[in-house]
């Protein structure tokens, strides 16, 4: 196992109380494939990969077990963490622009992390990754090496993202909503490249999106997050063909689709996502699920494992 | 909800002809003249009553720009707007009062649209005060409250504030906002792209809903086409302020004729594993030009996979094609 994550918790202390961003998560990645993790916003779905690569804030507290190639990384002085998080796991994220130090070149941005990590010479440093930036589609490498971030468009932007992400040639590659802010067409292109970066480098990949129909294309597995807890876990197309929660069940039929004529009404799942300061007592889906009966109420139900390669966190057995 | 319903004479509510809008910008240098930007540069649409018209393409096709120059909150450079037969294209503020009645919109960011200061009864009465400073208040909070009721608030909540309510929930008050003096058209600028997924439904069956009830007529601004493809009755594609296409909802998803139609159709990913992964992806080349130099002829042949030397010189016109299908390409029954 690549990535082993096992009960992660992660709290927030904030003026009115402390909040569970992530309650008890547990997942894992296997050296080569494709995680897909779906939620809402505030399913949570960020922080657990904000813990993993020691970025919470200061307020943040994590409790909880991540191991990477059998190593633990919770609790990891920053400095022993430098030495894995941009080398061995790297993370892009939704905003391109923001990620990258507008003050400074791409040379400098990108050269600085081979010279740090890798004891690189400058133009050792200078030379690959104007080869990384010809592998993710960058046209005229050499040129565009010496320009500034503002001067890219969103998509090239997140190009040059991914370069840097994979500058220390990295074993796993989280992908923070790598295309939310990208139109389709640009966001068809970010796609095929990661897609195709995943098989050429054989590197394994998280990809965290709202959009199950980018998880659909990418990935072979699928976690859902909801109100900081897992939900359900499946493999892809068993996941899409047959999901087994309401919640996923739920947002599956919510969706009006491109392929086919939907019906006049769409399907809603009622209600809000839920409060995570105020998270229900027992099932956190509970006020909004059709399905809800009296123990869904007062117990949180827990991941269990009901086909092989499935798990889910209901009380209820099946759907009808 | 048919547009036949609606549509006994077959009159549209709203004609636009050759509509341009365009912001001067200053060019680089000290006697640099002004550059125009041409954010919407000559389109022609009519919309019946009780219909729907999607507006689709991605950022910086001119699709926000083209509402607010229907609506005159941007003053059109060029062409005509028709209301109901009148011409409103440059109307002042003040001329335009009257018609705002009848014309709506709703925007994207459904907190940042609501005065903060101020409670959602009196953001949902605005309207009315402004157009009916007669109605009493308590005729007003009448209203109000069964407007809040009409789109799924609690009328309880008629003294809360914007920021104690979900995104969701927030851009039902807009929704509100806009359907308090029962206009006639709702311009909604991409309302359903700032919420979560579970959400999204919920508005748009919302907005669907009030249509059916009132007659409504919609333009449907977005860059999501599986949505465009669910609300619309007819669909205008967009591309750096000029019209690609233009047809009915059904035809333009079976039988795209612009080659950037069959681009973005084809970039949407289908929540289905097995179809997305073997689907055939029309992968566009490249990033949207600058609005400030457009190519020269077809505005779409720098990423177009079927361009000619004729694309450069010639900008296609748009044309019938089919029933009720209009295209503007040199090449759009080119066949693989």
């Amino acid at each position: 196992m690549l990535l082993d994550v096992k009960n992660l918790t992660t709290r927030f202390h904030t003026h009115d109380g402390e909040v569970s961003a992530v309650s008890d998560v547990s997942l894992s990645v296997k050296a080569g494939e494709c995680l897909g993790v779906v939620g809402e916003s505030g399913s949570g779905k960020t922080q657990v990969f904000m813990t993993i690569m020691g970025l919470l804030a200061k307020n943040g507290r994590a409790e909880g077990e991540v191991y990477f190639n059998g190593q633990q990384i919770i609790g990891l002085k920053t400095e022993a963490l430098n030495k894995l998080r941009g080398v061995e796991f790297s993370m892009i994220f939704q905003d391109p622009m923001t990620s990258l130090n507008p003050y400074l070149r791409i040379s400098r941005q990108m050269t600085e992390v081979l010279v740090e990590h890798r004891g690189c010479s400058e133009a050792e440093a200078a030379q690959k990754s104007i080869d990384l930036l010809d592998l993710v589609g960058i046209p005229e490498p050499k040129e565009r090496f010496r320009m500034y971030p503002h001067e890219f468009s969103g998509g090239m932007r997140q190009r040059v993202m991914i370069a840097m992400a994979l500058l220390c040639e990295p074993q796993l590659l989280i992908a923070d909503e790598p295309t939310t802010a990208l139109d389709v067409t640009v966001q068809a292109q970010i796609l095929d490249l990661i897609a195709r970066l995943g098989r050429e480098l054989n590197m394994a990949t998280v990809l965290i999106t709202h959009d199950l129909g980018v998880i659909a294309g990418l990935s072979d597995r699928v976690v859902v997050m909801y109100g900081g807890r897992i939900v359900e876990e499946a493999p892809v197309d068993n996941l899409f063909k047959n999901p087994y929660h309401p919640y996923t069940w739920g947002l599956l039929e919510s969706m009006p689709r491109i392929d086919e004529i939907s019906r006049d009404t769409l399907y809603t799942i009622s209600g809000q996502p839920p409060d995570l300061q105020a998270l229900p007592p027992g099932c956190s889906f509970e006020p909004r699920c059709e399905y809800a009966f009296d123990r869904c109420q007062i117990e949180v139900p827990e991941l269990r494992r009901i086909a092989e390669d499935r798990v889910k966190a209901c009380h209820l057995d099946q759907l009808k | 909800m048919n547009r036949e319903n609606g549509a006994n004479d077959n009159r549209p509510i709203l004609s636009v002809r050759g509509l341009k809008v365009y912001f001067p910008i200053v060019g680089s240098g000290l006697f640099s003249k002004m550059i125009p930007l041409k954010a919407v540069d000559g389109i022609d649409f009519d919309l019946y009553p009780g219909e729907t018209l999607g507006v689709v393409g991605e950022s910086g096709c001119g699709k926000s720009t083209l509402g607010r120059g229907i609506l005159q909150l941007l003053e059109p450079t060029e062409g005509t707007v028709l209301w109901l037969g009148e011409h409103i294209e440059g109307l002042s503020a003040k001329e335009m009062i009257g018609y705002r009645k009848q014309l709506q919109i709703i925007f994207q960011d459904p907190l940042a649209s609501l005065n903060p200061r101020m409670t959602i009864g009196d953001i949902i009465a605005e309207p009315l005060t402004v157009h009916y400073p007669e109605l009493s208040p308590e005729d007003r909070k009448q209203k109000v409250r069964e407007m809040m009721e009409r789109v799924g608030l609690l009328p309880l909540m008629i003294n809360r504030y914007p920021h104690e309510f979900s995104g969701g929930q927030c851009q039902r008050i807009g929704v509100a906002r806009a359907m308090i003096l029962e206009p006639k058209l709702i311009i909604c600028d991409e309302p359903v792209s700032a919420l979560d997924v579970s959400i999204q439904a919920q508005i748009i069956n919302l907005i669907k809903d009030l249509q059916d009830s009132f007659g409504l007529s919609l333009v449907f601004i977005s860059h999501d086409l599986s949505i465009v493809r669910h609300i619309s009755h007819r669909i205008m594609v967009l591309y750096l302020g000029n019209t690609m296409e233009i047809a009915d909802r059904d035809t333009l998803y079976s039988t795209p004729r612009h080659p950037y139609t069959r681009a973005l159709i084809s970039a949407v990913p289908i929540p289905d594993p097995k179809l997305e992964k073997k689907k055939q992806r029309l992968v566009l080349e490249g990033d949207l030009p600058s609005p400030l130099s457009p190519p020269s002829g077809c505005v779409f042949r720098t990423r177009c996979p079927l361009a000619q030397d004729v694309c450069s010189r010639q900008k296609p016109v748009l044309k019938e094609i089919g029933a009720g299908q209009q295209v503007a390409c040199h090449f759009w029954d080119w066949q693989e």
